[in-house]
């Protein structure tokens, strides 16, 4: 396969999948479950189908050039869709299918959208409501016809009829879409995907064929992927990590993605599956983590014995025997007993029994929480990257897994530090510009040809690079101590109580923090105790809960004090906010990320009283619901102090 | 409501419906009609005899007066299982499933009058009776899908909240492929999400199915944006019939409700 690759003929996508067709016309290239049972497509299929899109697109007017929204759920018709754009020369624009209405407005403009593809009427219904905010926008093509009957808008076209147009169309011009795919050129761009927007508006990130070849290439030769693997595609399809594994490793190596059949069955679709290749932020390890533990309390003493005990054995020597290191034979004895009675019907559960490689990325992962999962013997490792670098720029060796480092850097990538400590990446996996923003392109990429990450970090003395915060997040207490917030809100959201955390002290003398509770976990835990509760308002403000967290904070303070750098950071005061932190609020990115500034500035109050020493602070939110309607909690928050520790490096010196 | 659905002809005709318990009169003198794929609904204050007049239409209360036409002819008194095979299913004011069986499990029982093979065949899942199964299966599978209940699909209907168990049960009776749906105050006891979801799920039968829908509710809001006719009883007497806004207005409808000034 790979060797096919080098030759120009297959430099774009739809040359790689047409070569699949060929190649292996049987084999399923994508499955979805339908009225509870999988379909599959094969490569021919899935060739005639985006054939047929492509058509039907063109006959509608779609032309070389123009972009394509796709927005929905993983729908097997909008992964083909994204091929289909690029048959015509066109570029699909991939839109988070949660945003709401408004949100969409900037990138359908940004873009200069003509054409939408996306999975149903609530999708839409978007759509709609923005139409007079976006005369560009001149078709609207959907997926699902559910409730579209009375939507007599000449505009809208079910995909079903416009592949029917498509189909039609081939036959009378059997040489079209061949000529049009042949017209494709490696340096045009396959794809544009938008920024999250942590900082400020979303940026259109253009990559070409030839950069997410390059990434697709590097990381399938890496970890050896082959047609015979599956995916589970279940991540949004406008995050650099789906469409880097979903789409582009899946058309490169010409392996099954597998759509699963709402939100809310990922889980048993995941059983049903047994996906060999896997990726997740470290938020879905964790949730999964979470849910076993609670499971776990539940289940019989016997069980939990047997449980805590393997866990015990898998703990000391689980990842030594993953990573092929020299082991005891009693514990290669106890651990195959393990295996046999807890970890392997603990992977079966979750979905993860034909796992050969799994990835996470997007945010730092807990130690304990990626040492469970090697452990009990998934082969979870880590990788670096950004929209901007096609989300491969370091990846973790088999063999050669640390907690605290994301791998040396990949193969034809080139990564060097900066003086200020910012990570510069250099290679084929860069982006080609930002979109009609030739001023942001020039500010991001040197006149050496390097990206500017905006990470801040340094490789360690095996050359693994070790990112620790967004370089301008890097900010300094007011005794000129170092405050890197995201590496102690991170410390923070390793507890399983503690969901999300904001961490303040730039320009200050101490730092204090916010805390988002975890729902699930605290809830349990407070229906363990007999604490009544009515909701997360409630649960949030008990007494005991701020105990719970106390706790936490006070464990994630002694750890701070070991570390030289940043053991001025331990946080002195702290808050549980009344609300969850959410994207609807615009608090979180969609990637949920922390908007630092906005909540700062929204909760200036807070952070007024935590910095004042006061005991209780009001506050009242308004809160915005999926369906854009508004409402309003408040509540009486209490604030609490936690112990903090003697620099652990100081005392040692003193 | 801009609906494309073709409102047709009087399906169901109830005239001069009476029903007494011994010396109880729950009906007095009905009549109203019901027109296919309409939504009809029966407003009026506790013990107006609305579940009643439900019970009348699905045969498990025979009438002492009356006469009740459907499709033009002049049905008489029936067994609920003869209701259930002309095409009528209902929902309960109470959910009653069967709480140990899996959501699946629930909605095939919605097929059993459906089910030719005999029994025998079935316990053997044997030639026709598989083929039969996989076909009733396909149909529930359709039913899963458009009340959004795939994620429940293996689970125990007692380990379900209230407002899914009423989705389910819904579930049951379309699983029937009911011409009339009864729902008896199918939003009872739900929060406005649930009551909205469920809302725009019985749109959604009515619009889709083509379904014909006899709806009793307490909450007005719901009634009023969703029914196109609204009959209300008060004490087993009709005293209003007509669309939303009619009834709205009417005065007696306003009295039965707040009550008079003395």
């Amino acid at each position: 396969m790979s060797d096919n690759v080098r030759l120009p003929s297959l430099s774009t996508f739809p040359r790689l999948l047409m070569h699949h067709a060929q190649v292996r016309p049987n084999h399923p290239a994508t499955r979805e479950k339908d009225m509870g049972i999988w379909q599959t497509w094969t490569w021919s299929q899935v060739a005639e189908e985006v054939r047929a899109m492509a058509s039907g697109l063109a006959e509608l007017g779609f032309k070389r050039g123009d972009n394509l929204a796709i927005i929905g759920d993983n729908r097997p018709r909008l992964y083909w869709a994204m091929c289909a754009a690029q048959c015509l020369g066109g570029v699909p624009v991939p839109l988070y299918q949660d945003a709401v209405a408004a949100e969409m407005v900037f990138v359908l403009q940004d873009a200069g959208i003509k054409f939408a593809i996306v999975e149903d009427q609530e999708q839409v219904d978007k759509l709609l409501e923005n139409m007079a905010q976006c005369p560009g926008l001149q078709h609207i093509l959907y997926d699902d016809p559910r409730g579209m009957r009375h939507y007599n808008q000449p505009f809208l076209h079910g995909l079903d009829e416009v592949q029917e147009m498509g189909r039609i169309h081939n036959r009378n011009h059997p040489e079209f879409i061949d000529g049009e795919i042949d017209l494709g050129q490696p340096e045009d761009v396959a794809v544009m995907l938008y920024t999250s927007g942590t900082t400020g508006k979303p940026k259109g990130v253009c990559q070409t064929h030839a950069a997410f070849i390059a990434a697709a290439q590097s990381g399938c030769e890496f970890d050896k992927l082959v047609p015979g693997d599956n995916i589970l595609s279940y991540l949004p399809m406008a995050w650099v990590g789906d469409h880097l594994f979903s789409f582009a490793q899946a058309t490169y190596a010409g392996f099954t993605i597998n759509c699963p059949e709402s939100g809310d069955t990922v889980m048993t679709d995941m059983r049903e599956i047994g996906p060999s290749y896997y990726f997740a932020p470290p938020r879905v390890f964790e949730n999964l983590l979470t849910q076993v533990m609670i499971r776990m309390e539940d289940a019989s003493a016997l069980k939990r014995g047997m449980f805590h005990y393997f866990m015990g054995v898998a703990r000391r020597c689980g990842a030594e025997i993953l990573d092929g290191k020299p082991v005891s034979g009693t514990d290669r004895l106890l651990y195959a007993l393990g295996n046999l009675l807890v970890y392997g019907p603990l992977r079966n559960v979750l979905g993860m029994s034909r796992i050969r490689v799994a990835y996470t990325a997007g945010a730092a992962i807990g130690p304990d929480l990626f040492r469970f999962y090697r452990s009990i013997g998934v082969n979870l490792k880590q990788l670096y990257g950004s929209t901007e670098t096609c989300a491969a720029v370091c990846l973790q060796p088999d063999g050669q897994i640390k907690f605290d480092t994301v791998g040396p850097p990949a193969p034809g990538v080139e990564v060097k530090i900066a003086d200020n400590g910012e990570v510069m990446v250099r290679g084929a996996v860069m982006l080609k510009g930002y979109y009609k923003r030739p001023e942001d392109t020039a500010e991001a990429i040197d006149a050496l040809g390097y990206f500017h990450t905006g990470d801040a970090g340094f490789f360690d003395e095996d050359g693994h690079l070790k990112i620790i915060d967004r370089a301008k997040d890097v900010g300094k207490l007011a005794n000129g101590a170092m405050f890197a917030p995201n590496y102690i809100e991170n410390k923070l959201k390793f507890f399983s109580h503690i969901k999300e955390a904001v961490a303040f002290g730039d320009g200050k003398d101490e730092v204090c923090a916010f805390i988002n509770i975890d729902m699930g976990a605290v809830g349990n835990w407070a229906e363990r105790r007999n604490i009544a509760y009515s909701g997360y308002t409630d649960l949030a403000q008990k007494a005991e809960v701020y105990e719970l967290i106390r706790d936490c904070v006070e464990q994630a303070n002694a750890e701070l004090a070991h570390d030289a750098m940043l053991s001025a950071s331990q946080v002195h005061r702290f808050l549980i906010l009344h609300k969850e932190l959410d994207p609807d609020d615009d608090e979180l990115t969609r990637t949920r990320k922390v908007r630092r500034g906005f909540i700062a500035e929204k909760y200036a109050v807070l952070i007024e009283a935590l910095y004042s020493g006061k005991a209780s602070q009001f506050i009242e939110t308004e809160v915005k619901f999926e369906d854009g309607r508004r409402g309003r909690v408040s509540a009486d928050l209490r604030i609490v102090e936690a112990k903090t520790c003697l620099p652990q490096a100081a005392k040692k010196a003193a | 409501m801009s609906n494309g659905r073709q409102i047709g002809e009087a399906i169901l005709d109830l005239q001069n419906i009476s029903l007494r318990f011994g010396g109880v009169k729950a009906l007095t003198d009905i009549s109203f009609d019901v027109r296919e794929h309409e939504i009809r609904a029966i407003i009026g204050p506790n013990g107006a005899g609305k579940s009643s007049m439900l019970n009348v239409i699905n045969g498990v209360y025979h009438p002492q007066e009356g006469t009740i036409i459907f499709r033009g002819k002049k049905r008489h008194d029936m067994d609920t299982h003869e209701a259930a095979e002309a095409g009528f299913a209902r929902t309960f004011q109470n959910i009653a499933l069967f709480k140990g069986m899996s959501v699946l499990d629930n909605l095939m029982t919605g097929r059993n009058l459906k089910m030719k093979s005999n029994f025998l065949l079935q316990a053997l899942y044997w030639g026709p009776a598989q083929r039969e199964e996989l076909e009733h299966r396909r149909k529930v599978e359709e039913v899963i899908d458009f009340l959004e209940i795939e994620h429940i699909r293996k689970t125990p209907v007692g380990r379900l909240p209230y407002g899914l168990q009423k989705r389910v049960e819904l579930g049951r009776a379309l699983a029937a492929e009911p011409k009339v749906l009864l729902l008896d105050e199918p939003m009872a006891g739900m929060n406005v999400e649930e009551k909205q979801d469920m809302c725009r799920f019985v749109l959604d039968v009515n619009d889709h199915f083509g379904t014909t829908i006899i709806l009793i509710e307490h909450d007005m809001g719901v009634v009023m944006d969703i029914s196109d006719r609204v009959v209300v009883l008060d004490y087993g007497k009709k005293i209003a019939d007509g669309t939303p806004d009619e009834v709205r207005n009417n005065e007696d409808v306003i009295k039965a409700y707040l009550g008079v000034a003395h």
